[in-house]
């Protein structure tokens, strides 16, 4: 990773340009822009910062704005409407549904995505042939763009052709179809299962990296002591890589708390919105209802809940590090 | 026998034990994760009536394998067009990315402004503010640039997803490079922009690395901005274009479906498996440290 052969040779030329350039008894005067740090540090930052504001704060607040309006795709016009978005979809039943499935979603994904991503990067790090086929395959639900993937699981849960329900018949489990997506609780099911599948092999290479990081030394000298296998793994594994197991929790949260397109494929919220969650009802009723207004302060409600479990997940890593 | 014996017999039968379970495991993750695409790679070249059979094994052709849907998939559709525009759009996102995050990052972690820190966190949280949210209000922007129903919109908009973890990665990165490497060549005669551009960006080369890596999959895989800001079709990504020319009303055409979603997943994975281990060392900097 540090490759001194990449500066001694440009050093020497360098340091020859400016003797010639600048008078070589004054000290290091910081007078040239280059060299002064204040202005640089502006400077670099000002792209991302102006962007940022542009793209992100000015609609961020414009959602605001809109959840108080009574803008919809027919009428553009901005007219304040007070509390009434947030009067509407604190009536509406399908709003805490949405509400509920999203939290339910999230932890529920959030814990299998952590315990299986672990067992995983533990595979994944051993040595045994065939390795690079593996990574490989397991790597494949991440890297397949989400509206794909899901399709294919569309396909793999459909109520008639089914090839789980086909096992299952073969098996002779059950004797009619089991209706996926049609059931409450299986269209509930279904969709924690496509989320922890796709986002199980990125927590597992997150915590690969944390497994990678720890030195060898410590998981040996454990070892000649005596120390078992599942005893390294709960007293030094974990604890040691407990701030990347909380950044792969705190991915695998973000990931699972504001996407829609998985529910938006499989069920598009159905049967009767048992699987809605806040990011596809927003859509539902900002893009496809027209109602702009109230899709804004539906989706408002994402984030408060994210900045919450992000300023404890990373509170948690910080204290971690202290000690 | 001695005791050694039985002592080494037991190891050895250990050893043995842990390996049938290490390729056990392998196996079976590699089948959880990769089942789905395997099965869907065998429907991609089944013939309508061997698919839509209740009765037939859905893993084995029943009847021969035809290729008609997927040149279907390349005939009838704009299945090549989708692809050109999700490359074009995510390495055009990739490198406003690094232009943007890369000094960002810098700026962050290396010149210690009293505002560093706080801004570092600020940063980091508008990566949760999530599309869901922006949307709506970022399609008003769309239109006041003049890029409605063009590939050109997700390109303005997609930093605004890659940009923040990308910063975040490159902070972490950062820490990982002793100070002394860029105060040497300071102290060289090199002026602080010099020394970052000299000796700095050539060693965050890993995490620029992790950084592409990560950015293109997030670009490739974003669904809501390419659903809520494109609709013609020649304009579309892969995400929202191939389902759009492929499902027509209840008409699934699972076959092309299925075709499409293993040429698309089949590289990218291959692409990221290139740089794994560069991408696992930059996440570590990253993540410990960030």
């Amino acid at each position: 990773m540090t490759d001194p052969a990449l500066i001694p040779p440009q050093r020497h030329e360098v340091a020859e340009e400016r003797r010639t350039a600048s008078p070589p008894a004054e000290p290091r005067v910081r007078r040239r822009f280059a060299d002064r740090d204040d202005l640089l540090a502006w400077v670099f930052l000002l792209p991302s910062v102006a962007y940022i504001v542009a793209l992100v704060a000015i609609p961020f607040f414009l959602a605001i704005a809109f959840s108080f309006s009574d803008v919809t795709a027919g009428d553009p016009s901005f007219d304040w409407a007070g509390l009434r978005n947030y009067q509407d979809i604190f009536d509406d039943p399908v709003f805490w549904r949405s509400l509920r499935n999203t939290i339910v979603f999230t932890v529920v994904s959030m814990l299998l995505i952590v315990v299986l991503g672990k067992v995983l990067a533990n595979i994944l790090i051993a040595d045994f042939r065939g390795k690079w086929l593996v990574r490989f395959l397991v790597l494949l639900p991440w890297t397949t763009p989400v509206a794909l993937s899901t399709i294919a699981w569309l396909w793999l849960l459909d109520s008639v052709f089914s090839p789980i329900d086909w096992v299952l018949r073969e098996l002779g489990a059950i004797d009619t179809n089991m209706y996926w997506l049609g059931k409450p609780d299986l269209a509930i099911g279904s969709v924690i299962l496509v989320h922890v599948w796709r986002l199980v092999p990125l927590s597992a290479v997150i915590l690969m990296a944390g497994l990678v990081a720890i030195p060898k030394d410590v998981q040996e000298a454990a070892s000649v002591d005596g120390a078992g296998f599942w005893r390294r793994m709960f007293e030094i594994t974990i604890p040691l890589t407990m701030p990347v197991i909380a950044v792969a929790a705190l991915f695998g949260a973000i990931l699972t708390f504001t996407d829609m397109a998985v529910v938006y494929v499989l069920t598009r919220g159905g049967p009767t919105n048992s699987t809605q969650v806040l990011a596809s009802w927003a859509f539902f009723r900002g893009i496809e209802g027209g109602d702009v207004g109230q899709g804004a302060a539906v989706a408002l409600f994402l984030f408060p809940l994210l900045l919450a479990a992000a300023i404890a997940i990373l509170r948690a890593v910080r204290r971690m590090d202290v000690s | 026998m001695s005791g050694i014996d039985v002592l080494r017999r037991r190891a050895r039968r250990r050893h043995v034990a842990s390996r049938v379970l290490v390729y056990l495991l392998a196996i079976l993750a590699a089948l959880g994760a990769a089942g789905p695409f395997v099965w869907a790679g065998i429907t991609a070249f089944k013939e309508n009536r061997d698919l839509y059979r209740r009765s037939n094994n859905p893993f084995l052709f029943n009847l021969t394998p035809t290729s008609e849907h997927v040149d279907y998939l390349f005939s009838s559709t704009e299945f090549p067009t989708f692809v050109w525009n999700t490359v074009w759009v995510g390495l055009l996102v990739t490198a406003i990315t690094l232009g943007l995050g890369l000094p960002a990052a810098y700026s962050l972690a290396r010149l210690d402004r009293p505002w560093s820190g706080p801004m570092a966190i600020a940063i980091f949280f508008v990566y949760l503010v999530p599309p869901t949210l922006l949307f709506l209000s970022l399609s008003r922007v769309v239109v006041a640039a003049g890029l409605q129903d063009s590939t050109w919109s997700l390109v303005l908009v997609y930093p605004t997803i890659t940009i923040p973890v990308s910063v975040w990665l490159l902070i972490g990165f950062l820490r990982s490079i002793p100070k002394d490497i860029e105060e040497q060549a300071m102290v060289d005669g090199y002026s602080r922009l010099g020394a970052f551009v000299r000796t700095v960006v050539p060693l965050m080369f890993p995490g620029v690395v992790a950084v592409v890596v990560f950015a293109f999959t997030l670009t490739a895989s974003e669904f809501i901005y390419a659903l809520a800001f494109v609709s013609p079709s020649a304009e579309k990504p892969i995400s929202t274009g191939v389902p759009t020319a492929l499902v027509r009303g209840d008409v699934f055409f699972w076959q092309s479906l299925q075709a499409a979603t293993i040429l698309i997943a089949v590289p990218i994975a291959l692409i990221f498996n290139l740089f794994l281990e560069r991408f696992i060392a930059g996440f570590t900097m990253g993540a410990v440290k960030g």
